[in-house]
Protein backbone atom coordinates (compact mmCIF):
# COMPACT_ATOMS: atom_id res chain seq x y z
CA UNK A 1 0.00 0.00 0.00
CA UNK A 2 3.03 2.26 0.82
CA UNK A 3 4.48 1.74 -2.62
CA UNK A 4 1.07 2.42 -3.74
CA UNK A 5 0.73 5.74 -2.69
CA UNK A 6 4.61 6.72 -3.58
CA UNK A 7 3.86 5.91 -6.84
CA UNK A 8 0.42 7.90 -6.60
CA UNK A 9 2.64 11.43 -5.30
CA UNK A 10 5.32 10.37 -8.56
CA UNK A 11 2.24 10.62 -11.05
CA UNK A 12 1.19 13.61 -9.41
CA UNK A 13 4.28 15.54 -9.61
CA UNK A 14 4.73 14.13 -13.30
CA UNK A 15 1.09 15.07 -14.24
CA UNK A 16 1.39 18.49 -12.53
CA UNK A 17 4.69 19.04 -14.72
CA UNK A 18 2.38 18.27 -17.64
CA UNK A 19 -0.37 20.46 -16.81
CA UNK A 20 2.36 23.22 -16.76
CA UNK A 21 4.18 22.11 -19.87
CA UNK A 22 0.91 22.46 -21.33
CA UNK A 23 0.06 25.61 -20.32
CA UNK A 24 3.55 26.94 -21.39
CA UNK A 25 2.61 25.74 -24.81
CA UNK A 26 -0.62 28.08 -25.04
CA UNK A 27 1.50 30.96 -22.87
CA UNK A 28 3.70 30.67 -25.96
CA UNK A 29 0.89 30.00 -28.83
CA UNK A 30 -1.88 32.13 -27.48
CA UNK A 31 -3.38 34.38 -30.55
CA UNK A 32 -4.81 36.77 -28.04
CA UNK A 33 -3.71 38.45 -25.20
CA UNK A 34 -6.14 37.11 -23.00
CA UNK A 35 -5.30 33.83 -23.67
CA UNK A 36 -2.03 34.38 -22.62
CA UNK A 37 -3.01 36.04 -19.19
CA UNK A 38 -5.59 33.03 -18.65
CA UNK A 39 -2.49 30.49 -19.68
CA UNK A 40 -0.22 32.43 -16.85
CA UNK A 41 -3.11 32.20 -14.06
CA UNK A 42 -3.51 28.35 -14.98
CA UNK A 43 0.13 28.36 -14.77
CA UNK A 44 0.07 29.98 -10.99
CA UNK A 45 -2.52 27.41 -10.00
CA UNK A 46 -0.37 24.54 -11.28
CA UNK A 47 2.47 26.10 -9.80
CA UNK A 48 0.69 25.82 -6.10
CA UNK A 49 -0.45 22.44 -6.92
CA UNK A 50 3.45 21.33 -7.33
CA UNK A 51 4.51 23.41 -4.03
CA UNK A 52 1.98 20.75 -2.73
CA UNK A 53 3.40 17.87 -4.60
CA UNK A 54 6.74 18.59 -3.06
CA UNK A 55 5.67 18.44 0.20
CA UNK A 56 3.47 15.38 0.13
CA UNK A 57 6.84 13.94 -1.81
CA UNK A 58 9.19 14.94 0.63
CA UNK A 59 6.90 14.89 3.67
CA UNK A 60 8.05 18.58 4.88
CA UNK A 61 4.37 20.86 6.11
CA UNK A 62 7.42 23.56 4.85
CA UNK A 63 5.81 23.70 1.55
CA UNK A 64 3.07 24.62 2.37
CA UNK A 65 3.91 28.26 2.91
CA UNK A 66 5.52 28.38 -0.05
CA UNK A 67 2.43 27.46 -1.88
CA UNK A 68 -0.08 29.78 0.19
CA UNK A 69 2.36 32.36 -1.55
CA UNK A 70 2.34 31.40 -5.01
CA UNK A 71 -1.25 30.75 -4.70
CA UNK A 72 -1.33 34.98 -3.13
CA UNK A 73 1.01 36.47 -5.62
CA UNK A 74 -0.78 34.64 -8.30
CA UNK A 75 -4.08 36.18 -7.70
CA UNK A 76 -2.83 40.04 -7.55
CA UNK A 77 -0.71 38.93 -10.51
CA UNK A 78 -3.60 37.62 -12.41
CA UNK A 79 -5.82 40.92 -11.75
CA UNK A 80 -3.16 43.74 -12.59
CA UNK A 81 -2.86 41.87 -15.45
CA UNK A 82 -6.16 41.75 -16.66
CA UNK A 83 -7.40 45.31 -15.47
CA UNK A 84 -3.86 46.17 -17.79
CA UNK A 85 -5.56 44.70 -20.60
CA UNK A 86 -8.82 46.48 -20.35
CA UNK A 87 -7.96 50.06 -18.90
CA UNK A 88 -4.18 50.22 -20.33
CA UNK A 89 -2.95 51.08 -16.68
CA UNK A 90 -2.81 49.32 -13.35
CA UNK A 91 -4.18 51.96 -10.55
CA UNK A 92 -6.39 54.77 -12.17
CA UNK B 1 -21.23 46.45 20.62
CA UNK B 2 -21.44 47.51 17.18
CA UNK B 3 -18.95 50.08 17.09
CA UNK B 4 -16.32 48.43 18.29
CA UNK B 5 -17.39 44.74 16.68
CA UNK B 6 -18.74 45.79 13.29
CA UNK B 7 -18.80 42.49 12.10
CA UNK B 8 -18.62 39.51 14.26
CA UNK B 9 -18.98 36.59 11.57
CA UNK B 10 -15.74 38.47 9.85
CA UNK B 11 -13.59 38.72 13.47
CA UNK B 12 -14.13 35.01 13.45
CA UNK B 13 -12.92 34.11 10.34
CA UNK B 14 -9.85 36.58 11.13
CA UNK B 15 -9.02 34.61 14.43
CA UNK B 16 -9.67 31.37 12.82
CA UNK B 17 -7.16 32.29 10.22
CA UNK B 18 -4.86 33.27 12.24
CA UNK B 19 -4.58 30.48 14.55
CA UNK B 20 -4.11 27.98 11.24
CA UNK B 21 -1.36 30.04 9.97
CA UNK B 22 0.43 30.00 13.14
CA UNK B 23 -0.73 26.59 14.38
CA UNK B 24 -1.24 26.64 17.57
CA UNK B 25 -3.53 27.49 20.58
CA UNK B 26 -1.40 28.57 22.67
CA UNK B 27 -3.04 31.58 25.14
CA UNK B 28 -0.54 33.77 23.29
CA UNK B 29 -1.22 33.53 19.98
CA UNK B 30 -5.06 33.73 20.55
CA UNK B 31 -3.94 37.28 22.32
CA UNK B 32 -2.57 38.67 19.23
CA UNK B 33 -5.62 36.81 17.36
CA UNK B 34 -7.47 38.45 18.93
CA UNK B 35 -6.00 41.92 18.49
CA UNK B 36 -6.08 41.61 14.46
CA UNK B 37 -9.55 40.48 14.88
CA UNK B 38 -10.67 43.51 16.72
CA UNK B 39 -8.59 45.82 14.88
CA UNK B 40 -8.61 45.00 11.19
CA UNK B 41 -12.42 45.15 11.01
CA UNK B 42 -12.09 49.10 12.35
CA UNK B 43 -9.33 49.96 10.18
CA UNK B 44 -11.29 48.51 7.17
CA UNK B 45 -14.51 49.72 7.96
CA UNK B 46 -13.85 53.10 6.19
CA UNK B 47 -12.96 50.88 2.92
CA UNK B 48 -15.85 49.41 3.22
CA UNK B 49 -19.11 50.90 0.51
CA UNK B 50 -21.51 49.10 2.17
CA UNK B 51 -22.95 47.99 6.00
CA UNK B 52 -21.92 44.67 6.80
CA UNK B 53 -24.60 42.32 5.39
CA UNK B 54 -27.19 40.85 7.88
CA UNK B 55 -26.83 37.13 8.99
CA UNK B 56 -30.43 35.88 8.47
CA UNK B 57 -31.05 32.36 7.79
CA UNK B 58 -27.95 30.32 7.92
CA UNK B 59 -29.67 26.53 7.21
CA UNK B 60 -30.91 28.22 4.15
CA UNK B 61 -27.56 29.83 3.49
CA UNK B 62 -25.64 26.03 4.29
CA UNK B 63 -27.94 24.15 1.93
CA UNK B 64 -27.63 26.45 -1.03
CA UNK B 65 -23.80 26.41 -0.19
CA UNK B 66 -23.92 21.95 -0.11
CA UNK B 67 -25.99 21.80 -3.37
CA UNK B 68 -23.82 23.96 -5.43
CA UNK B 69 -20.89 22.39 -4.05
CA UNK B 70 -22.28 18.56 -5.54
CA UNK B 71 -22.94 20.86 -8.74
CA UNK B 72 -19.22 21.67 -9.06
CA UNK B 73 -18.35 17.97 -8.44
CA UNK B 74 -20.81 17.29 -10.69
CA UNK B 75 -20.43 19.65 -13.67
CA UNK B 76 -16.45 19.09 -13.14
CA UNK B 77 -17.22 15.44 -14.51
CA UNK B 78 -19.33 16.67 -17.40
CA UNK B 79 -16.56 19.48 -18.59
CA UNK B 80 -13.93 16.67 -18.15
CA UNK B 81 -16.24 14.65 -20.40
CA UNK B 82 -16.54 16.78 -23.52
CA UNK B 83 -13.10 17.84 -22.89
CA UNK B 84 -11.74 14.29 -23.21
CA UNK B 85 -14.41 12.99 -25.74
CA UNK B 86 -15.94 15.83 -27.48
CA UNK B 87 -14.40 18.75 -27.99
CA UNK B 88 -15.51 19.38 -31.52
CA UNK B 89 -18.93 20.90 -31.82
CA UNK B 90 -19.48 21.83 -28.40
CA UNK B 91 -22.51 24.52 -28.42
CA UNK B 92 -21.31 27.58 -25.63
CA UNK B 93 -23.43 30.41 -26.06
CA UNK B 94 -23.83 33.43 -24.02
CA UNK B 95 -27.13 33.67 -22.96
CA UNK B 96 -29.45 36.37 -20.88
CA UNK B 97 -31.24 36.04 -17.55
CA UNK B 98 -33.48 37.95 -16.08
CA UNK B 99 -32.50 38.79 -12.19
CA UNK B 100 -35.24 39.60 -9.77
CA UNK B 101 -31.88 39.18 -6.87
CA UNK B 102 -31.48 43.33 -6.26
CA UNK B 103 -29.09 43.16 -2.88
CA UNK B 104 -25.42 43.53 -3.58
CA UNK B 105 -24.09 41.07 -1.38
CA UNK B 106 -26.48 38.43 -2.72
CA UNK B 107 -25.35 39.57 -6.53
CA UNK B 108 -21.71 38.84 -5.04
CA UNK B 109 -22.86 35.54 -4.27
CA UNK B 110 -25.08 34.57 -6.57
CA UNK B 111 -21.64 35.66 -9.34
CA UNK B 112 -19.48 33.41 -7.11
CA UNK B 113 -21.61 30.17 -7.23
CA UNK B 114 -22.04 30.44 -10.83
CA UNK B 115 -18.46 31.29 -11.58
CA UNK B 116 -17.02 28.90 -9.25
CA UNK B 117 -19.15 26.43 -11.17
CA UNK B 118 -17.18 24.80 -14.03
CA UNK B 119 -18.94 25.37 -17.52
CA UNK B 120 -20.76 28.57 -16.48
CA UNK B 121 -18.64 32.34 -16.53
CA UNK B 122 -20.52 35.12 -15.35
CA UNK B 123 -19.87 38.16 -18.06
CA UNK B 124 -22.03 41.12 -16.21
CA UNK B 125 -25.23 42.61 -15.18
CA UNK B 126 -26.39 44.42 -18.67
CA UNK B 127 -26.38 48.32 -17.77
CA UNK B 128 -29.91 49.57 -17.98
CA UNK B 129 -31.21 46.34 -16.96
CA UNK B 130 -31.05 43.38 -13.64
CA UNK B 131 -30.24 41.35 -16.82
CA UNK B 132 -27.60 38.95 -15.94
CA UNK B 133 -25.13 37.75 -19.40
CA UNK B 134 -23.80 34.44 -18.63
CA UNK B 135 -21.57 31.88 -21.10
CA UNK B 136 -22.02 28.29 -20.60
CA UNK B 137 -19.53 25.86 -21.99
CA UNK B 138 -22.19 23.25 -23.17
CA UNK B 139 -25.37 24.34 -24.16
CA UNK B 140 -28.44 22.43 -24.75
CA UNK B 141 -31.65 24.05 -23.86
CA UNK B 142 -31.47 27.48 -22.60
CA UNK B 143 -34.75 27.89 -20.90
CA UNK B 144 -33.46 24.75 -18.21
CA UNK B 145 -30.47 26.79 -17.59
CA UNK B 146 -32.67 29.74 -16.95
CA UNK B 147 -35.31 27.91 -14.97
CA UNK B 148 -32.20 26.16 -12.83
CA UNK B 149 -30.42 29.25 -12.20
CA UNK B 150 -33.82 31.03 -11.44
CA UNK B 151 -34.62 28.27 -9.02
CA UNK B 152 -31.77 26.42 -7.51
CA UNK B 153 -29.61 29.40 -7.07
CA UNK B 154 -31.99 33.27 -7.02
CA UNK B 155 -34.89 31.68 -4.80
CA UNK B 156 -32.69 31.05 -1.74
CA UNK B 157 -30.69 34.04 -1.87
CA UNK B 158 -33.67 35.80 -2.59
CA UNK B 159 -34.85 34.52 0.86
CA UNK B 160 -32.12 35.28 2.36
CA UNK B 161 -30.42 38.39 0.83
CA UNK B 162 -33.70 40.44 -0.17
CA UNK B 163 -36.54 39.84 2.73
CA UNK B 164 -37.83 43.43 3.29
CA UNK C 1 10.90 7.41 -0.29
CA UNK C 2 10.89 8.99 3.54
CA UNK C 3 10.77 5.89 5.64
CA UNK C 4 7.85 7.08 8.27
CA UNK C 5 5.94 6.72 5.26
CA UNK C 6 5.68 2.61 5.91
CA UNK C 7 3.82 3.87 9.42
CA UNK C 8 1.01 4.72 7.56
CA UNK C 9 -2.14 2.55 7.74
CA UNK C 10 -4.36 1.96 4.83
CA UNK C 11 -7.38 3.24 5.89
CA UNK C 12 -5.19 7.03 5.78
CA UNK C 13 -3.14 5.94 2.11
CA UNK C 14 -5.82 4.32 0.35
CA UNK C 15 -8.40 7.26 0.28
CA UNK C 16 -5.05 9.40 -0.28
CA UNK C 17 -4.05 7.66 -3.17
CA UNK C 18 -7.29 7.86 -4.44
CA UNK C 19 -7.62 11.61 -3.87
CA UNK C 20 -4.25 12.42 -5.71
CA UNK C 21 -5.31 10.30 -8.67
CA UNK C 22 -8.40 12.04 -9.45
CA UNK C 23 -6.92 15.06 -8.39
CA UNK C 24 -4.00 14.41 -11.26
CA UNK C 25 -6.20 12.87 -13.69
CA UNK C 26 -8.49 16.19 -13.58
CA UNK C 27 -5.59 19.05 -13.50
CA UNK C 28 -4.10 17.18 -16.77
CA UNK C 29 -7.69 17.65 -18.57
CA UNK C 30 -8.02 21.00 -17.35
CA UNK C 31 -4.46 21.85 -19.03
CA UNK C 32 -5.43 19.37 -22.20
CA UNK C 33 -8.74 21.68 -22.51
CA UNK C 34 -6.83 25.16 -22.21
CA UNK C 35 -4.70 23.53 -24.88
CA UNK C 36 -7.06 21.60 -26.90
CA UNK C 37 -10.83 23.68 -26.98
CA UNK C 38 -10.97 25.75 -30.32
CA UNK C 39 -11.83 29.04 -29.09
CA UNK C 40 -11.03 31.60 -26.07
CA UNK C 41 -14.66 31.37 -25.19
CA UNK C 42 -14.39 28.00 -24.35
CA UNK C 43 -10.39 27.75 -23.33
CA UNK C 44 -12.06 30.00 -20.32
CA UNK C 45 -13.44 26.83 -19.10
CA UNK C 46 -10.83 24.42 -19.32
CA UNK C 47 -8.38 25.81 -16.06
CA UNK C 48 -12.19 26.00 -14.02
CA UNK C 49 -12.34 22.65 -13.12
CA UNK C 50 -8.52 22.40 -12.44
CA UNK C 51 -8.86 25.36 -9.87
CA UNK C 52 -12.07 23.68 -8.14
CA UNK C 53 -11.85 19.66 -7.95
CA UNK C 54 -8.14 19.39 -9.05
CA UNK C 55 -6.95 21.41 -6.39
CA UNK C 56 -9.87 20.55 -3.69
CA UNK C 57 -8.84 16.73 -4.36
CA UNK C 58 -4.81 17.34 -3.88
CA UNK C 59 -5.68 19.75 -0.89
CA UNK C 60 -7.86 17.54 0.76
CA UNK C 61 -5.31 14.52 -0.20
CA UNK C 62 -2.27 16.82 1.11
CA UNK C 63 -4.77 17.48 4.62
CA UNK C 64 -5.18 14.08 5.29
CA UNK C 65 -1.84 12.67 4.95
CA UNK C 66 0.08 15.35 7.00
CA UNK C 67 -2.83 14.94 9.67
CA UNK C 68 -2.04 11.04 9.95
CA UNK C 69 1.81 11.45 9.55
CA UNK C 70 1.98 14.06 12.61
CA UNK C 71 -0.86 11.77 14.50
CA UNK C 72 -2.46 15.65 15.19
CA UNK C 73 -4.68 17.86 13.26
CA UNK C 74 -3.17 19.68 10.28
CA UNK C 75 -5.60 21.45 8.80
CA UNK C 76 -3.62 24.70 7.80
CA UNK C 77 -4.66 23.84 4.29
CA UNK C 78 -8.55 24.63 4.75
CA UNK C 79 -6.55 28.52 4.48
CA UNK C 80 -5.71 27.63 0.73
CA UNK C 81 -8.96 26.13 0.13
CA UNK C 82 -10.65 29.02 1.56
CA UNK C 83 -8.45 31.94 -0.62
CA UNK C 84 -8.78 29.78 -3.82
CA UNK C 85 -12.63 29.68 -3.51
CA UNK C 86 -12.76 33.10 -2.66
CA UNK C 87 -10.76 34.42 -5.43
CA UNK C 88 -11.24 31.56 -8.76
CA UNK C 89 -14.48 33.68 -9.14
CA UNK C 90 -13.47 36.94 -8.93
CA UNK C 91 -10.21 35.80 -11.64
CA UNK C 92 -12.71 33.87 -14.17
CA UNK C 93 -14.94 37.16 -14.07
CA UNK C 94 -12.25 39.46 -14.56
CA UNK C 95 -10.72 37.52 -17.20
CA UNK C 96 -14.00 37.18 -18.79
CA UNK C 97 -14.83 40.91 -19.12
CA UNK C 98 -11.71 41.63 -20.23
CA UNK C 99 -11.89 39.44 -23.29
CA UNK C 100 -15.33 40.79 -23.67
CA UNK C 101 -14.12 44.25 -23.82
CA UNK C 102 -11.03 43.69 -25.93
CA UNK C 103 -13.41 41.86 -28.72
CA UNK C 104 -15.76 45.01 -28.76
CA UNK C 105 -12.76 47.26 -29.04
CA UNK C 106 -11.18 45.43 -31.83
CA UNK C 107 -14.58 44.85 -33.50
CA UNK C 108 -15.04 48.75 -33.14
CA UNK C 109 -11.78 49.67 -34.55
CA UNK C 110 -12.92 47.93 -37.76
CA UNK C 111 -10.16 44.65 -37.22
CA UNK C 112 -11.53 41.38 -37.47
CA UNK C 113 -10.74 39.40 -33.41
CA UNK C 114 -9.97 36.00 -34.29
CA UNK C 115 -13.19 34.65 -33.53
CA UNK C 116 -14.98 36.17 -36.64
CA UNK C 117 -11.84 34.46 -38.82
CA UNK C 118 -12.84 31.06 -37.60
CA UNK C 119 -16.38 31.15 -38.99
CA UNK C 120 -17.76 31.34 -35.35
CA UNK C 121 -18.71 35.01 -35.34
CA UNK C 122 -21.82 34.44 -33.02
CA UNK C 123 -19.20 33.56 -29.97
CA UNK C 124 -18.89 37.30 -30.04
CA UNK C 125 -20.41 39.89 -27.66
CA UNK C 126 -23.01 41.04 -27.93
CA UNK C 127 -24.31 37.69 -28.07
CA UNK C 128 -27.13 36.81 -30.66
CA UNK C 129 -29.37 35.55 -27.70
CA UNK C 130 -32.64 37.34 -29.28
CA UNK C 131 -32.09 35.57 -32.69
CA UNK C 132 -31.39 31.76 -31.78
CA UNK C 133 -34.04 32.23 -29.02
CA UNK C 134 -36.59 33.22 -31.73
CA UNK C 135 -35.04 30.56 -33.90
CA UNK C 136 -35.91 27.73 -31.09
CA UNK C 137 -39.17 28.65 -30.48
Amino acid sequence: MTALLSLAIDITLLSVILAMLLCMIRLLLGPTAQDRVLALDTLWMCAMLLALALGLRFASIIYFEAAMLIALTGFVSTVALTKFLMRGEVIE
Amino acid sequence: MTRWLPSPVLSAALLVMWLLLSQSIAPAQILLGAAIALAAPLLARPLRPLAPAPFRKPWVLARLLFMSMVEIVRSCFNVSRIILFKSRGVESQFIRIPLDLKDPYGLALLSCLINSTPGTVWVEQLPGSNDLALHVFDLHDEQWWIDTIKTRYEQPLIEIFDHE
Amino acid sequence: MTPELDTLPVWVSLPVTLLLLLGSAIVLIGALGLVKLPHFFQRIHGPAITITLGTGAILVASMIYFSALQSRLVIHEVLITAFIMLTAPVVAMLIMRTAVYRDLRARERGKTPPAVKDGEASEVYPFSTKKSLSAKK
